[in-house]
């Protein structure tokens, strides 16, 4: 019966993913000059990121959800 | 059939049918290369840093990224300084990295390694992105594997005398998801969480604790935990204003198994003018409490099971104000680059501790200043870091 459920639960989630299929996109491919401006890139000079991020992490006990991957300790 | 194939044959039709609503295709940037230069000073610290990065398309589908980046430091934090050793050292790290693009998927694979004297790490990242729903919903995951072997070197700055105390791994599991709210404005939530074991201290930092002679105290070696993990989640918004120019908001939320609680927030303003400069502004406030093995100075000898006393885990607090120029000198491009751009970077960190004492103020005389151990200022430094870089598009 549980197992039954489940299936259930699965084909209805499957129903609501195809339904969001037809969802129209509100912001049209035409309306996106804006955000496709540079300056609204998240990460516009990864070299720059990357090295400010390696300054915080080798000084700060907190690190990670910045979107870079790299080594080394700072441990001096 | 088996339960768990039925339910894994059902999960597959499900995801099979929920990826035929993709359509369309992603696109890779553009092929540019960079030449970077960094300088760091504060805390007794000198580190320049010199980068040089390419990143080339083979077809519209794939694209592969090469970077070097070479650090050389000289000088010791105050904490290394506590145990009168000076440091220079160099870091040189390379990585490369490949870019698949599928349809609307996207698939990144890279490779890094970093190199010091007493430190050297193996990283491999891969993760992939999917764009969906017309395009105005981005999910990423990924997957990062860093091998570590820690060292310690007990020679001096010009003849090293390296010992190898151990290794550690580090794994990292990273789920994002980017929403294009309205024509204006983009928002994306990202979620680290990073488990490591092994050798976790750093061996150039020492407790200190209450010791009658010879100073009031006496240094002793850090003992960490041999697992570690962390949790990260950053929100961040970034917004078009109508006069061409974008401000950006985040925060971030970290919390470990240390007993670390931190918090990040950064506001951003991008202004372009003249379509040759771009200006942009940052200011970025962080604070943490410290781990809950770390004490500035404990009260005797093995006081407890783990004991630190490094700056990255006391108590903190950090501002950052951030000014950066970008000059598009050659937007008409030249020999083979289609366009090239030069960037200054100037940025003040203010750094200030809430546990951590100065340990060189440390004088139990009164003609020294009456600071006795444990009493000494609480330490503090400014930090200043500039870049220079050169990004050719091609």
């Amino acid at each position: 019966m549980r197992r039954r459920a489940a299936f259930i639960a699965v084909v209805l989630g499957a129903e609501l993913l195809l339904g969001a299929c037809s969802i129209q996109p509100w912001v049209k491919p035409y309306e996106r000059d804006r955000l496709a401006d540079p300056i609204m890139s998240w990460d516009r000079d990864a070299i720059s990121g990357a090295y400010l991020d390696h300054v915080y992490e080798s000084r700060e006990g907190s690190r990670g959800a910045t979107g870079t991957a790299g080594g080394g300790c700072g441990c001096n | 059939m088996s339960a768990v194939p039925r339910h894994l044959s059902r999960l597959l039709a499900v995801a099979a049918l929920t990826l035929m609503c993709v359509a369309g295709a992603a696109v890779l940037p553009d092929d540019r290369a960079d030449i970077f230069w960094s300088s760091y000073r504060g805390g007794g610290m000198d580190i320049t840093g010199e980068s040089v990065l390419v990143r080339k398309k083979f077809s519209e589908q794939f694209a592969v990224e090469g970077n070097y980046f070479i650090d050389k430091v000289s000088g010791a934090s105050i904490d290394v300084l506590s145990n009168a050793s000076v440091i220079k050292d160099e870091r040189k790290q390379k990585s490369l990295s490949l870019e698949y693009i599928h349809d609307k998927t996207t698939y990144n694979l890279s490779y890094t390694n970093s190199t010091e004297r007493d430190y050297i790490s193996n990283t491999t990242h891969f993760s992939l992105s999917q764009d969906m729903f017309g395009d105005l919903t981005t999910i990423s995951l990924g997957f990062t594997d860093s091998r570590n072997k820690v060292g310690e070197n007990n020679g001096t700055a010009l003849k090293p005398v390296i010992s190898w105390l151990g290794y550690s791994t580090s794994r990292s599991y990273e789920g994002g998801l980017s929403q294009i709210i309205t024509k204006n404005l983009i928002a994306s939530t990202t979620l680290e969480v990073i488990s490591d074991q092994g050798f976790l201290s750093n061996p150039y930092r020492s407790i200190r604790f209450y010791d009658a002679v010879p100073l009031g105290y006496s240094l002793g070696t850090q003992v960490y935990p041999n697992t570690h993990t962390s949790t990260a989640v950053e929100t961040r918004a970034k917004y078009y204003l109508p006069y061409r120019a974008a401000a950006s908001l985040s925060y971030r939320y970290f919390n470990d198994t240390w007993g670390v609680r931190a918090n990040t927030i950064e506001f951003d303003y991008i202004q372009p003018v003249a379509d040759q400069f771009i200006f942009e502004g940052r200011v970025r406030h962080y604070s943490q409490n410290h781990a809950s093995f770390y004490a500035d100075i404990f009260p005797s000898a093995n006081y407890q099971n783990f004991e630190a006393r490094d700056q990255n885990l006391a108590a903190s607090t950090n501002n950052t104000f951030d000014g950066k120029m970008t000059w598009a000198f050659a937007p008409q491009g030249f020999l083979i680059f289609k366009r090239a751009t030069v960037s200054f970077d100037v940025t003040r960190i203010q750094f200030k501790y809430g546990d951590f004492r100065n340990i060189k103020f440390y004088n139990n005389t009164p003609a020294g200043g009456g600071y006795a151990a444990g009493e000494e200022p609480l330490y503090a430094f400014d930090a200043m870091v500039y870049q220079v870089y050169l990004s050719m598009f091609f």
